[in-house]
């Protein structure tokens, strides 16, 4: 039943992904302004939600971690596969945000990079987790766990600052599109596009997430029974 | 407080008698600021402009052998297993190391300072006596930080390389405020308030977080 579950879930994301493409390709219409290369907010914008999605699930990981470790030891091990997981994905589609952004930008404004407040937060908050993947690799034993959960908790905690110092500093990137001004706003067409791409995207790092939890928990109780092992012998 | 003060005393002559923290940082602190000149050649207008920057990342750089070697000192001997079995809190001895490092990095600006104004030909324009807040406030940052995360990293394989690696991103706000701030004051354009409320501001989230998770990474097993 529940591998059946996992396969259809994984046709329908499958399915969303292709009626997202469609959407955003040949349903979508060509922007008044900057013509083809607007196409690139199908995948920029959904990819920085998910981003940032995952990485709250990586922030509340590394805080379950530290409060159950002593009281729950498995619902701290879930915690912290949740706060890999969350990390490792959330890289991921934090590098297509950064990978997307300057193509856009370069046609947009004219330059690949700006040091705005998106931006740099955006960059700042990839380095911070890449950081965090780092340290759990350099470090050994059942103590990695407890520290990454701390600088987990760092990582965050130094997310808004930079974003508000970034703010007074300079600001570029396109103001809200949505509940912004008056001359903000999107042709409904494109709207429809983007809330499916929005959809696909979501199913698809939720699929993705929840394969690397897994991954995750098969190799913590692999390492659980090596450990038991090597105190029967 | 009688604990802190121990904590800290110690650390204060283990360095008076080997002077190993201040005159290494002092000479590679020494040497980025030369190489930085010999780099951009900076004159006039643009030396004003990047001497903040300068200044900031040539402390930044130093100040990672001094906060390895904090720890690694109390590594030897297993001395730091007996800090953890000792029925004290940790909070104290974190906050012994950062003093100890503070005062350590300050004098290492203090007569960097003098090099620095004659290397750049550096005029400040602004309220000098402002640059009397921002370097204390932002070496705390430093310091605070990189004296818990020294005390993270050393756990792992390859400590010396990994602090910088954690380290650097989570203090770029720091950086940039202290950056900002001091650019601000050298070309006297008055936008140093700012900056320094956010130091300020900055300084006070991560030292209060570090106190309190401190003890979570000195007895993590």
């Amino acid at each position: 039943m529940k591998k059946f579950a996992i396969i259809l879930y994984t046709a329908v994301t499958l399915a969303l992904l292709a009626w997202g493409f469609y959407q955003a390709w040949y349903v979508a219409p060509a922007d008044a302004m900057q013509g083809e290369i607007y196409r690139v907010i199908f995948y920029h914008v959904p990819s920085a939600s998910v981003a940032f999605l995952f990485f709250a699930i990586s922030l509340l990981g590394s805080i379950g971690f530290l409060a159950y470790r002593r009281s729950h030891p498995d619902w701290a091990q879930r915690s912290d596969a949740w706060a890999l997981a969350g990390a490792e994905v959330g890289v991921v589609f934090c590098t297509v945000v950064l990978l997307t952004g300057p193509i856009w930008g370069r046609r947009a404004w004219g330059i690949w990079w700006t040091w705005d407040a998106r931006l740099t937060t955006t960059l700042v908050l990839w380095l911070i987790y890449v950081s965090y993947l780092l340290l759990r690799r350099f470090v050994a034993g059942p103590q990695m766990q407890t520290l990454a959960a701390v600088l987990g908790i760092f990582g965050a905690l130094d997310v808004p600052i930079v974003y508000m110092s970034n703010r007074w500093w300079r600001t570029q990137h396109p103001a809200p599109v949505f509940g912004g001004d008056s001359s903000a706003g999107m042709a409904p067409a494109m709207v429809t596009a983007l809330m499916w791409n929005m959809l696909a995207w979501l199913a698809w790092g939720i699929l993705i997430l929840g394969i690397r939890y897994r991954v995750e928990r098969q190799h913590q109780k692999i390492a659980e029974r090596e450990a038991q092992a090597a105190l029967i012998a | 407080m009688t604990i802190l003060w121990t904590h800290l005393v110690k650390d204060l002559r283990i360095e008076w008698r080997s002077r190993e923290a201040v005159n290494s940082m002092l000479f590679f602190a020494l040497l980025v600021v030369v190489l930085f000149s010999l780099a951009f050649q900076p004159r006039g207008e643009f030396s004003q402009q990047i001497s903040g920057g300068v200044i900031c990342v040539a402390t930044l750089f130093a100040s990672m052998s001094a906060l390895n070697q904090a720890w690694a000192r109390e590594i030897r001997h297993q001395v730091l297993d007996a800090q953890r079995m000792a029925p004290t809190s940790g909070s104290d001895l974190f906050l012994a190391k950062v003093v100890a490092n503070f005062l350590f990095v300050s004098i290492v600006q203090l007569v960097l300072a003098p090099v620095f104004l004659v290397f750049y030909n550096l005029r400040v324009l602004g309220p000098a006596w402002e640059l009397a807040l921002v370097l204390p406030l932002g070496t705390w940052a430093l310091v605070a930080n990189g004296t818990f995360f020294a005390a993270l990293s050393i756990r792992s394989r390859n400590r010396e390389l990994l602090l910088p690696l954690i380290l650097f991103p989570i203090f770029m706000p720091a950086l940039l405020a202290m950056v900002l701030a001091i650019g601000s004051i050298l070309t006297g354009d008055n936008g140093q308030v700012l900056w320094i409320k956010l130091l300020a501001g900055y300084d006070i989230i991560f030292t209060t977080v570090s106190l309190l998770l401190f003890d979570v990474v000195l007895h993590a097993e």
